[in-house]
């Protein structure tokens, strides 16, 4: 009894520290070397401005579009920066020492994701509102956007570390990633622009944000898991 | 204490070795041999898990590694090939992420004093990217010094080190064995160790 309370106070500090340890890596990692968030972010914007040239400057059209238009650009631009998320580790060993942590790996994965997030979804989801009005949506509108892409591109990191990991070390592994994840994206597309759409049409749209809510804690149960064996078999 | 039983190891549609049996207690020294490609270096990797032996199993304290993972890991150390040290992060961040993975909290100063034995005395706080080859294999060494892990899994740990640094890492290892520990290496320098058990497998059969 005294034995198991013992090893459960030593186990989870640990645990929880090493958690942290790994945040706070990634983000130093990333705050050193902020030309690649940079790209992220300048290609979502980039890509999303490129609609009103090439489509049609007319507002009502845009406002029909924009919903979709930022969602697919927040995609590509999340799948953008996937290569970055295990690839430098792997080059250098790191992942390697990784594996071989005395930790349960998948929670470290979390871990890593989640610093992903921050570095390269958060900021697209506070960006959308300024992509949002050059695109005509109200306020309304706007904030439902920021609401189901707050909860969408969580999904997408998590969706694609499966695909970033299951391709590490492939020559090429850049567009096999994009084969691979971009379907599974679908549905987060679907309800994340229906959201929107519903709104602005008067319906109600509260299925919808349950919906990408529920894929969430989906994804968040069940992806860390697929990722990490996956990482085991590409470090083979 | 580690027991590697009939192991097989292939690599794409090459058989590297076969039938591998030995056993490692406390205190021994296990060198393996080998020509370049016999599979010196997918030994070590299946010794720490990395590797799926093709055939075969990888016993710690009688039990084999890859039903305890966690607690496995936890006794050991593996210096691979790459050095496992981000070239955006100082020697001393290097370390300290590290030691927090691991689950370890130290006080900065051991860290410093590891980082100082080592010989980066004055380049704690350089990003390693400008530190020499030489300098990165110390920065990934330092870890040795700050370990309490049971089994060293080291390899080829004298590549990119000068006649002092070698003879240092030399010492760490006997003083690791004295302490009842193990170390498994590979190497193709000739490197004196006094060591009380020393053992030799070799690849080229």
């Amino acid at each position: 009894m005294n034995g198991i309370n013992e090893t459960g106070a030593a186990v989870q500090p640990s645990l929880m520290s090493a958690w942290r340890a790994m945040i706070l890596r990634d983000l130093t990692l990333a705050m050193r070397r902020r030309a690649d968030v940079l790209t992220t972010l300048f290609f979502f914007i980039i890509v999303v401005s490129l609609f009103p040239l090439g489509v049609s400057p007319e507002m009502a059209v845009l406002r029909e579009i924009a919903p979709g238009v930022i969602w697919v650009a927040a995609l590509l631009a999340s799948m953008l920066s996937l290569g970055r998320l295990f690839s430098d580790d792997f080059q250098d060993g790191t992942l390697e020492q990784m594996l071989l942590l005395p930790q349960p790996l998948s929670v470290l994965v979390l871990a890593k994701v989640l610093a992903h997030w921050l570095v390269s979804g958060l900021p697209l989801v506070l960006l959308s509102p300024l992509l949002g009005m050059q695109l005509g949506l109200d306020g309304e509108a706007i904030g439902l956007l920021m609401l189901t892409l707050l909860l969408g591109t969580p999904v997408l990191s998590l969706i694609g570390s499966v695909g970033a990991a299951l391709t590490l070390g492939v020559r090429g592994g850049g567009v096999l990633v994009s084969l691979l994840v971009l379907p599974l994206y679908i549905p987060v597309l679907i309800f994340g622009t229906g959201a929107v759409d519903a709104a602005t049409s008067g319906m109600e749209y509260d299925g919808h944000l349950s919906l990408l809510g529920a894929f969430l804690v989906l994804a968040a149960l069940l992806a860390p898991l697929a990722t990490a064996a996956a990482l085991r078999i590409s470090a083979e | 204490m580690l027991e590697v039983r009939n192991l097989e190891c292939v690599r794409g549609d090459h058989r590297l070795f076969t039938d591998l049996n030995f056993q490692l207690e406390g205190g021994e020294l296990l060198r393996l041999r080998g020509a370049n490609g016999s599979g010196k270096t997918s030994l070590l990797r299946t010794l720490c898990g990395l590797l799926e032996p093709a055939e075969g199993e990888v016993l710690w304290r009688g039990e084999n590694i890859r039903a305890q993972r966690d607690e496995f890991n936890a006794e050991l150390l593996y210096l691979g090939h790459s050095n496992g040290v981000k070239a955006e992060l100082t020697a001393f961040e290097n370390l300290r992420i590290h030691n927090a993975l691991c689950g370890r909290r130290l006080p900065d100063d051991r860290l410093y004093d590891a980082l100082v034995e080592i010989g980066l005395g004055g380049r704690e706080d350089l990003p390693t990217q400008v530190l020499s080859q030489g300098q990165k294999r110390r920065v990934a060494l330092a870890r040795l010094l700050l370990s309490d892990a049971a089994l060293w899994v080291l390899d080829e740990p004298f590549t990119a080190l000068d006649v002092d640094a070698v003879a240092q890492l030399a010492r760490l290892m006997e003083a690791h064995l004295q302490r009842g520990g193990m170390v498994v290496y590979t190497t193709h320098q000739e490197v004196e160790m006094r060591a009380g058990a020393c053992r030799e497998v070799n690849l080229d059969r």
